[in-house]
């Protein structure tokens, strides 16, 4: 939005923006007002009812104006964490009160309600200053200043004579023409400070960080013991079963070898048939474990051998360097498999379009498609997904309008190392 | 016939070496790895290479990159690649050129022994054999998009004996039908897919390989 080259349209909205941001001024003064009057009415007992609303309406107008700051800045304002809940139980009142008193982010709040409306709120009413003054002279002085005679001021031109008059004029709209200028500046400038000021301490985000870790953590030792048990259920089920199976096959043979031939040979057959079998299993088990592809190629041809097997047309553009970890590469591999398929089943469209790409030590996968959109993004094969690619600070973006087109990015940060094996004979 | 094995299995090598030998095959040399095949595809010059696409150094896809490397100095080599695994994208790669004298199959597939010396020997005479997973999953897709929708069941399996790389006598033999009633849904086959009809086995199982790959 800021990027945008101002046009007149623009830069008057941007001044009505200013006009609002300084007169929210008065509703931040008055939400820190609330807040001081509680913490000095706490010695009376009274300050202890009046507390957690009083930060609570607080918190909501910081937490607008870290929205606004977010928007106009393009940057995520990470925000405080949120106020303490009211504990159940007698004197919960009293103790969600003592809790907010203990918070960090109320305090980080209750500092930035005493500097916005002598900070930002000054710079912001600066422009509409400018515009509404050189206004007023533009309207006034053509037709005051005879009225007047002496002692009629504007700005610092004494304005006694049609001449001083046409200077006051100019100046008039020169004012409005720099307010106008500058409220996009100003704008962005207090989008920047208030960002500032309201991002929430380092140690909140250290917090923050420490639990999207553990919970990670924890989805990641969940993901594997789930794996173990599904490798494990399968060979027991699968490759082993058969292998006893054969076993007895063999033995019954061999019993019938001496007296009866032809039998022993159908069930030679049958050992036959059983051993296949057993490794086709072990073969879609590893298959599900690390495709082969993944394992010789690396991403880009693994995507490009999901692409030739998949229903659809899919178009592959795989620019990598060389080889990524191989937990990302998997969890790439897997994340494709599943939007391929979920575009296989719901989208409707006959094309897919894949492209991988590796910059600046992020992983980029796109998958887009031109069918019916409305996809969700919280179904459970997309949850799944995104618990797969959060150990690694990956993240899923679904773009999916009803109507269409879908597009789901994905997102992970790794290196990439030198290659291993040319990748280059690719087929799409 | 002069054949180049590379298998780094001891057994494995052994065992093919053996069975070749068994079926008239003169085994000229059986290397180990990806660097040793190479050099002997392009120095021995055999009339055919019989591959596993698993080899040391990297135990990537070297036997692979082999071939396709010995085959873009030597177009119409023969190489029949074994893998554990079939894979469209090698599938993709070792037909692209078009020619034909190529093979893919499962590992497995060494256990039945005539299939397996057949299969040999059709890629040594310039044939095109390829494993009926990769065949099933083209057909699969072919089956999705609807291209082969209009076939029937018996032109089906024509079909995918055909595309596997079977010559009409072996596809009737396989379907217990006469080698008439094969020419006869072959040529049914071709119309309603509107591929050129061709005399030539390996041009008419390419041409059919890439139809289904469309």
């Amino acid at each position: 939005m800021s990027r945008r080259r101002p046009g007149t349209g623009s830069l008057a909205a941007d001044l009505g923006r200013c006009q609002l941001l300084s007169l929210a001024a008065l509703a931040v003064s008055g939400a820190g007002g609330l807040v001081i009057g509680a913490l000095l009415l706490l010695p009376v007992g009274v300050g202890f009812l009046l507390l957690p609303p009083a930060a609570t309406a607080l918190r909501r107008m910081s937490d607008r104006y870290r929205g606004w700051a977010a928007h106009r800045t393009g940057t995520l304002i990470s925000p405080p964490r949120p106020l303490p809940p009211r504990p159940a139980g007698p004197g919960g009142r009293r103790r969600r009160a003592l809790a907010i008193l203990g918070d960090a982010g109320f305090w980080h709040d209750l500092r930035w309600a005493w500097a916005e409306p002598v900070t930002g709120a000054l710079i912001a009413a600066a422009p509409p200053a400018l515009v509404w003054y050189g206004l007023f002279g533009a309207a006034v002085q053509p037709f005051v200043w005879r009225l007047l005679g002496d002692g009629n001021w504007y700005a610092f031109v004494l304005v006694d004579s049609s001449a001083a008059m046409l200077a006051a004029l100019v100046l008039a709209l020169g004012f409005t023409a720099a307010g106008l200028r500058l409220a996009p500046l100003v704008l962005r400038l207090h989008a920047r400070w208030s960002g500032r000021l309201l991002t929430a301490p380092y140690t909140t985000e250290l917090v923050r960080r420490i639990e999207h870790l553990a919970g990670s953590r924890a989805d990641v030792l969940d993901i594997q013991a789930a794996e173990l048990r599904r490798i494990e259920r399968d060979l027991h089920d699968g490759a082993q079963a058969r292998l006893v199976a054969l076993g007895m096959t063999l033995d019954e043979a061999s019993r019938l070898l001496d007296h009866d031939p032809p039998a022993a040979r159908a069930l030679l057959q049958e050992v036959r048939a059983t051993s296949q079998r057993a490794l086709q299993d072990l073969r879609e088990l590893l298959h599900g474990v690390l495709p082969p592809v993944l394992a010789d190629r690396g991403l880009g041809d693994a995507v490009r051998s999901l692409a030739l097997d998949s229903h659809l047309d899919v178009h592959v553009d795989a620019a990598l360097p060389g080889r990524l970890p191989a937990p990302v590469e998997s969890a790439g591999y897997f994340a494709v498999a599943e939007l391929l398929a979920n575009a296989a089943k719901h989208s409707g469209s006959p094309e897919v379009r894949i492209s991988l790409s590796h910059t600046a030590g992020m992983l980029r996968v796109t998958v887009a498609d031109d069918g019916r959109g409305g996809a969700n993004a919280d179904g459970s094969g997309l949850r799944g997904l995104r618990r797969r690619i959060e150990p690694f600070d990956g993240t899923l973006v679904l773009h999916s309008p009803r109507g269409g087109p879908t597009t789901a990015t994905l997102e992970i940060p790794c290196a990439s190392s030198s290659p291993k094996t040319s990748s280059s004979s690719g087929t799409g | 016939m002069r054949v180049v094995l590379a298998e780094d299995l001891f057994l494995l090598r052994d065992g093919l070496t053996r069975t070749l030998q068994d079926h008239g095959f003169d085994v000229i040399a059986a290397v180990d790895n990806g660097p040793a095949l190479l050099r002997a595809l392009l120095e021995e010059e055999p009339d055919v290479a019989v591959v596993d696409i698993r080899l040391p150094p990297t135990f990537t896809d070297e036997g692979l990159q082999a071939a396709l490397e010995a085959r873009r100095s030597r177009p119409a080599l023969p190489v029949l690649v074994l893998s554990q695994y079939v894979d469209q994208l090698y599938a993709h790669e070792l037909l692209a050129g078009g020619r034909g004298a190529i093979g893919y199959l499962l590992k497995d597939r060494i256990t039945h022994t005539t299939q397996f010396v057949d299969a040999v020997r059709t890629v040594a005479a310039g044939g095109t054999v390829m494993d009926p997973q990769v065949i099933a999953r083209l057909l699969a897709r072919s089956d999705a998009r609807g291209t082969t929708a209009h076939l029937t069941p018996r032109e089906l399996d024509v079909l995918r004996l055909m595309a596997e790389g079977r010559s009409n006598a072996a596809v009737a033999a396989t379907l217990f039908i006469s080698e008439s009633a094969v020419a006869k849904h072959t040529a049914a086959i071709f119309t309603k897919l509107r591929i050129e009809p061709s005399a030539d086995d390996n041009r008419r199982v390419l041409a059919v390989l890439a139809y289904l790959k469309r």
